[in-house]
């Protein structure tokens, strides 16, 4: 993404027209405009407040709409606000709202963004995605989690029906791209204080997106239906979305080949088949993730892992291709950096691992090792946590046989989810498996993970890394610095990176309009068609 | 017999309340909580989150809440992990459905069985025995988890005759193969000890004098084999009952159903401590009503039995 701080580009990006579904020439629309989607599991929650996960972000996405949406490309384009201005300090956004309407015909006003943002901030409320009004920077939110300050003195205000003013805490180069999540969407206040908690249910539901729903049985099926008081109704072509849960990926995927669902993942190791046999169907997109092998660097971590030489023979040892061609085989990419290649504005820092074969540097790591005073005589004795899962099993297995040769015996510790994440977060493990999504497509999302007072279940701390990413918070370039966050990384190694991830779906030729360059996959219904077969 | 029930009852109140606080004491020492994921939760939004379900409180006034909730408003509390929902509505949504196909699985599954099994042993060592002990043996090896997928790659893929999973109490084609895939392995074992407890009594005393007195066959054997033959089927079919009707993760997970198997199980696995303990007290009562009408029925059947 180009930095969305200088104003003017900004504004001139929001003149162009709302992007408009338009079949390409030649095609011809089907007579029936349903698009049927999976789902591994039930939808949560259908409060924008309240949701924490993807596949209620997904439905939220279609039943309501915020300041800003996501095009094909990932890229903010505007969703309820028509253009905005930013101040000089980089302090104040003032949004400026369309005439849009709530399902039930009412307007949508800038004191329903109010009420909706200060909704999830509100301790009573306790939402648990309060966290990421604060990763927004808006000003007080912190002090109103913590209940110092009364929801009131959010940093947001209705300056009229149409005018919405937010100020921040700090300058925060990414605060128009955390616009398009369901948490900052705006809420009908009229209506949820009349009705309480049964606002959500399903027959009293009201949003502003360009759908409605028509029914919801939990962790069965999720049905939408065109919202005709949408402002830009006149442009959405799909009438129908259904999500359909289904609880294994594999009975999905033999339920996608008969026909009941558009879209499906594609479970391990299938990708080379299924794109042999169904080339127009089988598809690989980058995904805003990555996978790591994180190393207790805390009091509590083991002695031997304080030892940066056997951090580095480690990663280097570590035989990305064989992870991600034999095993993953999905287009998967092998990662030499945290940040995700694909993200934008990111350049990975030139030389280092990537310019070795493996076996020169299987050679570097026994050489570190040696120097270290390790090696097969004297083996380095470590256990590797992951959470249940027959990939992070089959990685760890991986892992075990690559290290093994060069003398450092992994022992596998499979625990259930709770568990592992709890450990993680109490610093009682030695090394964990560990993967990280892409708030919004910008480094720092990654990078910040790292910070001293990061998430950082490792505990690893370093002040270089820390100034860095505070400079790049208000700097106009970050590509530089982000890449001197990146190579500081490479060089003390607080984790293994293993792989990038990629989407791995079927998807039916008959349906357009999917992303597939959106790093986080963010699709809305309104965008998409089915063509006649 | 009358007093037997009461008294039966009055232990069940003990026992239920011995249940739930046991559940609650593991339940809390489980390691993690609802709310740890990826992210740690910033303090003070977990303190928040803590509060507002009440589990800063210390446990022995979280449990002795809890347990005034459900007593005087009959209130299961909310859902930690569906907060848009309460545990007595997603019990109300869920339990209908496995209710629905967890019955017809259990008759299926005792007709079937039962059948088999009487024919196994009246025809003993014939062609009709290893066949009905055939059946059951591979209904017993081909293990729900295989046969499920299996079932909606046939009739769902193949043949495109049945949807390969989710829910209408409208329409039976989405019940079929969940009651299928339930039913088949507890089909087998109800024919297993049909058949051997049919074999035992067929070579007891009383058949033989009934059958030396002229009875006809069709006679000792319904009348006087069969009623006996049923007691161990019986005590089996009991705590089968409930855990058939309270689903099945395995039939959940494949079908989709939105049934309370699954829901049972990643309860525990999200840490959503009031689904898991609602769920693990619908089981318990269940269990100890269906322990009680199988010991009434065992009175029933054999007059010798006296409480």
């Amino acid at each position: 993404m180009t930095k969305l701080f200088a104003t003017t580009a900004l504004v001139a990006a929001l003149a162009m027209p709302a992007y408009a579904v338009q079949p390409a020439e030649g095609e011809t629309l089907a007579e029936t405009q349903t698009y049927t989607y999976w789902l591994l599991d039930a939808i949560k929650s259908l409060d924008p407040g309240k949701n924490t996960d993807v596949e209620g972000s997904d439905v939220l996405r279609q039943l309501f709409e915020g300041l800003m949406n996501e095009n094909a490309e990932g890229e903010m384009i505007p969703g309820v606000a028509e253009s905005y201005e930013v101040s000089e300090d980089g302090l104040t956004y003032t949004f400026n709202l369309r005439d849009a309407n709530w399902s039930n015909g009412e307007p949508v006003t800038a004191e329903d963004f109010v009420y909706g943002w200060q909704r999830v901030v509100t301790p009573a409320f306790a939402s648990e995605y309060a966290w990421y009004i604060e990763l927004m920077n808006v000003a007080n939110a912190t002090q109103v989690i913590a209940g110092e300050m009364e929801p009131s003195e959010l940093g947001v205000r209705a300056v009229d029906d149409k005018t919405l003013e937010v100020t921040l805490s700090e300058p925060t180069p990414y605060f128009i791209n955390t616009l398009s999540l369901a948490t900052t969407y705006p809420v009908p206040r009229a209506l949820v204080e009349e009705l309480g908690d049964a606002w959500i249910q399903p027959q009293n539901i009201v949003g502003n997106g360009a759908y409605t729903l028509a029914s919801h049985n939990l962790g069965v099926e999720i049905v939408m239906q065109k919202n005709p008081e949408y402002w830009d109704a006149e442009n959405v072509v799909m009438e129908t979305v259904r999500g359909v849960t289904v609880n294994d990926n594999n009975v999905a995927l033999t339920r996608y080949q008969a026909g009941e669902l558009d879209r499906v993942q594609i479970p391990a190791g299938q990708f080379p088949r299924l794109e042999a046999e169904f080339p127009d169907q089988a598809t690989s997109v980058p995904y805003g993730c990555s996978y790591a092998y994180v190393f207790n660097l805390s009091e509590k971590g083991p002695e031997v892992l304080k030892d940066q030489r056997v951090r580095e023979a480690m990663a280097l040892s570590l035989n990305r291709d064989v992870i991600v061609d034999q095993i993953l085989q999905g287009g998967q990419r092998p990662a030499y950096t945290w940040t995700h290649w694909a993200i934008n504005g990111f350049a990975a820092p030139e030389g280092g691992m990537q310019d070795m074969t493996q076996d020169e540097r299987v050679e570097r790591a026994r050489e570190l090792l040696a120097e270290a005073g390790y090696g097969p005589d004297n083996p380095v004795r470590l256990q590797l946590q992951y959470n249940t899962d027959e990939n992070h099993r089959l990685l760890a297995i991986a892992a075990q046989q690559f290290w093994r040769p060069l003398g450092i015996e992994i022992e596998l510790n499979n625990v259930e989810w709770a568990v592992h994440t709890d450990r993680l977060q109490n610093q009682d493990f030695e090394m964990a498996r560990y993967a990280w999504c892409a708030d919004y497509n910008e480094a720092s999302t990654f990078l910040d993970w790292f910070r001293t007072d990061g998430y950082n279940s490792g505990k690893w701390s370093n002040a270089e890394y820390d100034q860095i990413l505070a400079e790049a918070a208000t700097a106009e370039d970050t590509e530089p610095l982000y890449r001197r966050a990146e190579e500081i990384l490479d060089a003390e190694v607080p984790a293994v990176w293993v792989y990038h991830y990629a989407k791995v779906d079927m998807i039916n030729e008959s349906i357009k309009g999917l992303p597939t360059e959106n790093l986080r996959n963010t699709w809305y219904a309104k965008d998409l068609y089915r063509v006649a077969e | 017999m009358f007093a037997f029930i009461l008294r039966r009852l009055a232990v069940a109140v003990p026992t239920l309340l011995l249940l739930i606080v046991f559940s609650f004491v593991l339940m809390s020492l489980a390691p993690g909580g609802p709310f740890t994921g990826e992210r740690a939760l910033p303090p003070a939004v977990l303190a928040n989150l803590e509060a507002q379900y009440g589990l800063n409180d210390p446990l022995w006034l979280q449990i002795w809440n809890y347990l005034v909730s459900i007593v005087v408003h009959f209130d299961f509390g909310p859902s930690f992990v569906y907060p848009d929902r309460t545990v007595n509505q997603l019990i109300a949504a869920g339990f209908p459905v496995t209710l629905t196909y967890g019955g017809l699985a259990f008759v299926a599954a005792v007709v079937v069985g039962v059948a088999l099994g009487v024919a196994a042993a009246i025809w003993h060592n014939t062609w009709l025995d290893y066949l009905a002990v055939g059946i059951s043996i591979g209904a017993q090896v081909l293990p729900n988890f295989v046969m499920a997928p299996l079932l909606v790659l046939v009739f769902t893929l193949w043949y495109r005759v049945l949807p390969g999973g989710g829910w209408s109490f409208n329409d039976p084609s989405f019940w079929i193969m969940p009651v299928i895939a339930l039913s088949t392995s507890y089909m087998a074992s109800i024919a297993r000890i049909t058949r051997s407890s049919m074999l035992e009594v067929l070579g007891s005393n009383h058949i033989r004098t009934a059958r030396a007195k002229g009875m006809p066959e069709s006679r000792v054997i319904i009348r006087h084999a069969l009623k006996p033959a049923m007691l161990p089927v019986i005590s089996y079919l009991g705590p089968v009952f409930v855990s058939m009707i309270t689903g099945s993760v395995v039939i959940d997970i494949y079908f989709s159903t939105g049934g309370i198997g699954k829901a049972f199980v990643d309860s525990a696995l999200n840490r959503d401590y009031a689904v898991m303990m609602g769920v693990t007290i619908l089981i318990g009562t269940l269990t100890i009503l269906f322990n009680l009408l199988v010991d009434v029925l065992y009175a029933w059947i054999d007059p010798k039995i006296r409480y």
